[in-house]
């Protein structure tokens, strides 16, 4: 974090022109008339000229939020402007998804918001089932929420994890990493993996779940909501915590809107746009629950929204893992998703349909579709265009932190410098989906 | 969605600025003329979708016109959702940015980065856009990686016959 | 033993003087006058000798400061060991250091692109030597999952000592591979790593030089 200082204009020309296009634009120079010294000693009180400081967020800072640049213009401690620079991660992840066959762009895709790594896989899958027109069964739905869920409550574990961590309340890390084991432990028990499991396939899932899993599932759900209370009785007891979430950061609902925030943002703002409930996809119309928000807009509202968000996608959990329905976690449409293993040693048809799978993938009639679904971050869309062969020829993921980040030089300005290092926290940027 | 009735009824409206309506599995698209983009995010916003939810760009090379820019619209009251899309050749890649304000037209100020983005990575440029520059690529990059005819790039995987290390095998 | 008895210290003093010589002390029999051969077997029981290169490697290895140098979704995985499962404080390298100039490992976890290489090699370049580098997951140790025009594999521009496959590794194979450089370190004495790699040409170049 070095500062740099804003030269006068006289002396610009010395920097090169890369350096001069990343200052500032909007504001640069702050006259302020009858300023204290008396320069023309006139005995009139003169106009004074301050320069404000651009201090250099390196991408490489002690804050946990990814590599993230931001140029920061300060007058004194207080905040005038922040121009966030991104791009330091930029993986090209849509164009090598043109590359891959439809399946394989799964698990690229799945490693663009690298905490909600079920929900890209969910908004890709979703985009390319509308156009292929395949159902996908009620077992293979409900496993879906089930997981999507647990990936939002892990998210928020490690969101609230690391925010604490920036806001120093350092305990709360080790509790919320200890929850996040757990839940990982029963992604490792479905799947395979920890993260970027390639379970959501097009059609359905990949697997069943094992036996041992509703049990081991039904005991993280009775643990956990004490666990959220406790979180929040650390965190609510905590007057420094408080004092710097309390007021901070305020943005109303109106500029949220203007500027594309969804997600808890905009739920702590008032406005309860949320997916699940207003355009329920992937049965999630079946479940009873309730969508919390906020009043004011402030730091300390969206730490409360994102808690309850904990204590509601439990419940949803729950409601699933009672209802899971008996049948198929994958459809039976074997041009699109594979037979099952033990149809390949009798039935001819399975074989060349798993061949023509693997090795060329299904074709997708050409179309163009736009899939939303509510991630831990706000509205994750997936735009897919096919033009009828086996690859897609342009996947493009709308992602969340991208577009909130368009929102955080209006939440932080005017505010202290430590102030914006909380509204940072509290945006929950992802630097894996803001690059991609 | 507004339904194919609806959509055919905001085509009408829309007059000469649509030039085909397309309603592809329950989904809505509107496919305009590039320079009417502001007039018809316009008039869309009074019918009720005020809400950017995504601006994009697709290649669709080797077709003409090429780029093509996606708009994602969503109304919040009625949860209904509509896409604008419109096509601009390789040779004058240009359209009018819906992100500046004008006099009786609010602008979108969700459009800045996703903006930059499309110019970024297809070569769009968003005439009156505040900041026109690369958002993910460095700065002075060359080329527009998300075009198809942009090679994929990468390290060449290398295997026991291609490994510069290894000596030739002898025939 | 009370060790502040000044009787109790001289006592101590003078078997620690004599123990080379085979004394009595207390009662206790020593061996008289070991000469030669048993003298020297008498002495390799009781007292350790090593190089002090020895000495300095070992403790350098047993007390890395990793730099905190997340970049994507390895980074979560390397958050994961510090955490209580797979504790790294049980080896002692608990101590993440945020600025370069304080750390000696840099653990590059996830995938860097071409934006942010420059970065990563002037941070390295920042760290005082010794330094060792991990790369940690497939992205940066080869291309990983991406292979494409964003992306540089780390080994075109800084030597790795450790590579940890993986997308992303476990939180154990990444403290395996932890463990693995610390054996390196504890072998080879010799820590900079320009002779470890006979690195010619080498040197930093400064923007604009």
């Amino acid at each position: 974090m070095s500062p740099v200082e804003h030269e006068t204009s006289a002396q610009s020309e010395k920097l090169s022109e890369y350096r001069r296009r990343e200052q500032s634009i909007t504001l640069s120079e702050v006259d302020r008339p009858g300023g204290p010294p008396d320069a023309a000693g006139d005995g009139e009180p003169g106009e004074t000229r301050q320069e404000l400081l651009t201090l250099n967020f390196g991408p490489h800072h002690p804050a946990t939020h990814g590599v993230l640049r931001l140029l920061v213009t300060l007058q004194g401690e207080v905040v005038r402007d922040i121009k966030p620079i991104i791009g330091y991660v930029h993986t090209g992840i849509e164009k090598t998804a043109e590359d891959k066959s439809y399946w394989k762009v799964i698990p690229v895709i799945e490693r663009m918001d690298y905490l909600a790594y079920y929900f890209n896989a969910m908004a890709f899958c979703g985009a390319v089932e509308t156009l292929v027109e395949v159902e996908v069964p009620k077992r293979a739905q409900y496993l879906r929420v089930i997981n999507l869920e647990l990936n939002r409550i892990a998210s928020h574990l490690f969101w609230l994890a690391t925010s604490a961590l920036d806001l120093g309340a350092i305990s709360m890390f080790w509790y919320c990493l200890r929850e996040r084991e757990l839940i990982v432990d029963l992604f490792e028990m479905s799947s395979g993996q920890r993260m970027h499991t390639r379970y959501f396939q097009v059609g359905g899932v990949i697997e069943d779940v094992p036996r041992g899993y509703a049990e081991k599932l039904r005991s993280f759900l009775k643990l956990m909501p004490g666990r959220v209370d406790q979180y929040r009785a650390l965190l609510n007891g905590n007057e420094i915590v408080l004092a710097r979430l309390r007021g901070t950061g305020r943005l109303d609902a109106e500029s949220l809107l203007a500027l594309g925030v969804t997600g808890p943002l905009l739920r702590a703002a008032g406005n309860p746009w949320d997916l699940r409930k207003a355009q329920p996809y992937c049965s999630y119309g079946d479940f009873d629950f309730r969508i919390p928000i906020g009043t004011v807009g402030d730091n300390y509202d969206r730490l409360v929204v994102r808690l309850a968000e904990m204590d509601e996608s439990v419940k949803i959990i729950g409601q699933a893992l009672e209802g899971l329905p008996e049948g198929p976690y994958m459809t039976s449409d074997r041009k699109v998703a594979l037979p099952p293993r033990h149809e390949l040693a009798t039935s001819m048809e399975a074989l060349i349909h798993h061949f023509k799978l693997v090795t060329e993938g299904f074709r997708v009639p050409p179309g163009e579709a736009y899939y939303p679904v509510e991630s831990p971050r706000g509205e994750l869309g997936c735009w897919v265009r096919s033009d009828g062969s086996a690859k897609p020829a342009r996947v493009h993921m709308r992602d969340p932190s991208f577009v909130n980040l368009q929102a955080f030089s209006q939440m932080a300005e005017g505010g202290y410098i430590a102030d914006m290092i909380a509204t940072l926290a509290m945006l929950d940027p992802i630097l894996g989906g803001i690059d991609r | 969605m507004p339904d194919a009735t609806g959509l055919e009824l905001i085509g009408q409206e829309l007059g000469s600025a649509v030039l085909d309506t397309v309603f592809f599995r329950e989904r809505a698209t509107l496919v305009i003329e590039p320079d009417s983009v502001r007039d018809v995010l316009a008039h869309l916003r009074g019918e009720g979708y005020a809400f950017m939810a995504s601006l994009h760009g697709v290649d669709y090379y080797p077709e003409e016109p090429r780029l093509g820019v996606v708009y994602e619209l969503l109304d919040m009251a009625r949860v209904d959702r509509i896409s604008v899309k419109l096509r601009v050749h390789s040779q004058a890649p240009e359209v009018d940015s819906a992100m500046p304000d004008r006099p009786g037209d609010r602008g979108w100020p969700t459009a800045v980065h996703q903006e930059r983005e499309v110019y970024d990575m297809f070569g769009v440029v968003f005439r009156g856009h505040p900041d026109l520059r690369r958002i993910l690529m460095p700065e002075d990059y060359e080329g527009y990686p998300q075009r198809r005819d942009f090679p994929l790039g990468g390290e060449p995987v290398t295997f026991t016959y291609n490994d510069p290390k290894r000596p030739p095998a002898t025939a | 033993m009370n060790p502040v008895d000044p009787e109790r210290l001289r006592v101590r003093e003078l078997g620690a003087t004599q123990l080379l010589r085979g004394a009595e002390i207390e009662g206790r029999t020593q061996p008289a006058h070991l000469e030669g051969e048993e003298l020297e077997r008498h002495v390799e029981e009781r007292v350790m000798t090593t190089t002090l290169d020895k000495a300095v490697a070992w403790a350098r290895s047993n007390s890395f400061f990793p730099a905190t140098f997340g970049l994507a979704c390895c980074a979560i995985e390397m958050i994961t060991i510090v955490a209580s499962r797979v504790d790294i404080a049980r080896f002692g390298y608990e101590a993440f250091r945020a600025s370069p100039r304080q750390a000696d490992l840099i653990i590059l976890s996830g995938r860097v692109s071409i934006k942010m290489a420059p970065i990563v090699r002037r941070i390295y370049d920042q760290m005082l030597e010794p330094k060792w580098a991990i790369s940690m997951g497939a992205c940066c140790s080869s291309m990983g999952v991406f292979n494409n025009y964003a992306l540089v594999p780390a080994d075109k521009f800084m030597p790795i000592d450790v590579h940890v496959p993986g997308c992303p590794p476990r939180p154990e194979a990444l403290m395996h591979g932890v463990l693995k450089l610390r054996k390196m370190v504890q072998d080879d004495p010799d820590s900079s790593w320009r002779e470890r790699y006979g690195a010619v040409g080498t040197e930093e170049a400064l923007p604009g030089a």
